[in-house]
């Protein structure tokens, strides 16, 4: 693999498996093996866990659905930002009817013992998949976060110039847009330097 | 024949009014069979409730109104019926940052604060908690912001550990200092691997800790299930309350089949009577679940997660208030306890942290006693008026 800046696309996934028992462990490497080409580490104990799991920027995590650590991974891949990891978990077939509703859910995948390449392989899919409609949601929201912080702005400079030059709320939305065509610039920045100059002015 | 009903909780003191309305017999004598689900974890806790496995769930106070805000990446809404426990929460220091920072005295917020800041000057300090949407993190927050805030960015750096791992995590370095609910600070303490530095109630006198969350709509679609769970809760709650039952508390919570715990730890919990790794001490009102209107979902309190959530995440602070309130139930607390209760507020909504001592307030009967409610620099938080 060569050393870049950017993480190459046709590189293997990254999956870290955590699992404190040895065999299960080795059971499930073994799976991801056989179902694909698989960048896998097992983090083995508690002690550590955030840590190392941070430091390998797995693409993707599994971890027992009963294990204690949960939470440490659930902050790790989802509470902080910026949000760069999926989580798929997996669980025993004693957890009956949990599989599906989890996966209903929406954010994890659970995988049912006896992981067999053949059915690790469609919940990674699954979880990668999720994964990214997850990641689009929140860049979604991001966007209307930042379009309604931006019209806040563009209100707040068109008040300016209607107080400052007489003029409607639909001229002064007109010059805006004029300066912003003639500096090849977004209203929004436009209207931003307007504010922060008025601000300055006092 | 009894109803039976699921309900999620974790191994902690403060699931105390479930444990003791499913032995005590007041769930039964509401027609209702408890079945006590224990939990690994937070993130089980809430797929186990968002899933619909469980009816209602020993919760998190501030993780009802944080996936209210849609915070955390997790699908589902729940809310808050009644609040479980009031305060618990301890703050402590490993045994290397308490002898870089010298003796402090147990309580002291302000001191506490400034010296744990001062050594965050140089090298950053890791503080861990129970979970990311948790009044543990809300206090740490609020107490250190209005302490500083730090000048380096990253000078504290808040961390989730499961509360039993926390001793482990303290003692391996991993963490310099935590906020964690009993009995997990007591533990640390003896086991040599910290001391205690100030109980949760010092930065907030009413710190709504846990709640009794469930889907939203399920009371309103379930009023008889919902009505008999309340009720069997306030009286257990109130039980719980009477100093006598201390005792006879403490090793019903013990057992195998509730928490697992040494009953010595949890009396520590129950009583306020500290081992603070440095001396003793007496902490008034360090878990309630009864005095005071402890129990009452106020809208003032989900207004006040939902307000520190949205400075922090940076959303938008009316939208955030206005959803933190729908998510504390005291239309629905009121409706199915009117008629058992003594006495209910006669507000829905606070001025958080006015009260600074016991305080006789408006009710339905004239006799209901609040607070003190205060926060440990005296500010007061006033909703913004809802819409």
């Amino acid at each position: 693999m060569g050393v870049t800046d950017h993480p190459d696309p046709s590189r293997d996934l990254k999956v870290v498996v955590v699992e404190p028992d040895r065999d299960r462990a080795l059971m499930i490497v073994d799976a991801l093996r056989t179902a694909g080409s698989y960048d896998v580490m097992v983090v083995d104990q508690a002690s550590g866990l955030a840590r190392r799991v941070a430091e390998a920027a797995p693409d993707l995590v599994l971890v027992d659905l009963r294990s204690p650590s949960r939470d440490m991974i659930e902050d790790l891949a989802l509470a902080s930002a910026p949000l760069q990891r999926p989580v798929a978990l997996f669980v025993d077939e004693s957890e009956d009817g949990l599989a599906e509703t989890a996966i209903e859910a929406g954010l994890s995948a659970y995988v049912v013992a006896g992981l067999t390449a053949e059915r690790i392989k469609p919940v990674l899919d699954a979880a990668t998949a999720r994964f990214g409609m997850i990641q689009r949601m929140r860049a979604e929201l991001e966007a209307t976060r930042r379009a309604l912080e931006e019209r806040k702005v563009i209100d707040r400079a068109k008040g300016l110039l209607m107080k400052a030059r007489g003029v409607s709320e639909d001229e002064a939305y007109a010059l805006l847009r004029r300066a912003a065509m003639s500096q090849n610039k977004r209203i929004p920045d436009v209207a931003q330097a307007l504010v922060t100059a008025a601000d300055l002015l006092g | 024949m009894n109803v039976p009903l699921r309900i999620a909780h974790l191994r902690l003191v403060d699931a105390a009014p479930l444990i003791v309305a499913r032995d005590l017999g007041f769930a039964e004598a509401e027609g209702l069979a408890l079945d006590l689900v224990a939990e690994p974890s937070w993130s089980a806790l809430r797929d186990t409730l968002t899933s619909g496995r469980v009816a209602a769930a020993q919760m998190l106070s501030v993780m009802p109104v944080a996936m209210a805000l849609g915070l955390g990446g997790v699908p589902g809404e729940v809310e808050a019926l009644q609040v479980l426990s009031v305060n618990g929460d301890v703050i402590g220091l490993s045994q290397a940052l308490s002898d870089r920072l010298g003796a402090l005295p147990f309580g002291d917020a302000h001191a506490a604060g400034a010296a744990l800041l001062s050594a965050a000057e140089r090298a950053p300090v890791r503080i861990g908690v129970p979970f990311p949407f948790s009044m543990h993190a809300e206090l740490l927050h609020y107490w250190l912001d209005q302490c500083g805030p730090p000048n380096r960015p990253n000078a504290i750096q808040v961390r989730t550990v499961p509360p039993p791992l926390m001793t482990d995590a303290l003692a391996a370095g991993e963490i310099d200092a935590f906020c964690v609910g009993e009995p997990w600070g007591s533990w640390t303490v003896d086991r040599g691997a910290g001391v205690l530095v100030l109980p949760g109630s010092a930065i907030w006198a009413q710190a709504p800790e846990k709640v009794l969350a469930a889907r939203v709509g399920w009371a309103e679609a379930e009023p008889d299930l919902a009505r008999a769970l309340l009720r069997a809760l306030h009286r257990a709650a109130r039980w719980l309350d009477v100093p006598a039952n201390m005792g006879l508390a403490a090793d019903m919570l013990a057992r195998p089949g509730a928490l697992d715990l040494p009953s010595e730890l949890i009396e520590r919990a129950l009583s306020g009577r500290l081992s603070t790794g440095t001396g003793h001490a007496v902490v008034p009102g360090l878990l309630r679940f009864h005095a005071g209107a402890a129990a009452f979902p106020w809208r003032s309190q989900g207004a006040w997660i939902a307000d520190r959530l949205a400075r922090r995440h940076d959303l938008d602070r009316g939208w955030a208030q206005a959803a933190g309130r729908r998510a504390f139930r005291s239309d629905l607390y009121r409706r199915f306890l009117q008629d058992v209760v003594s006495d209910l507020p006669g507000a829905s909504s606070k001025i958080e942290g006015a009260l600074s001592g016991p305080t006789p307030v408006a009710s339905h009967r004239g006799t209901l006693t609040l607070g003190p409610d205060s926060f440990f620099d005296g500010q007061v938080f006033e909703p913004l008026p809802s819409d």
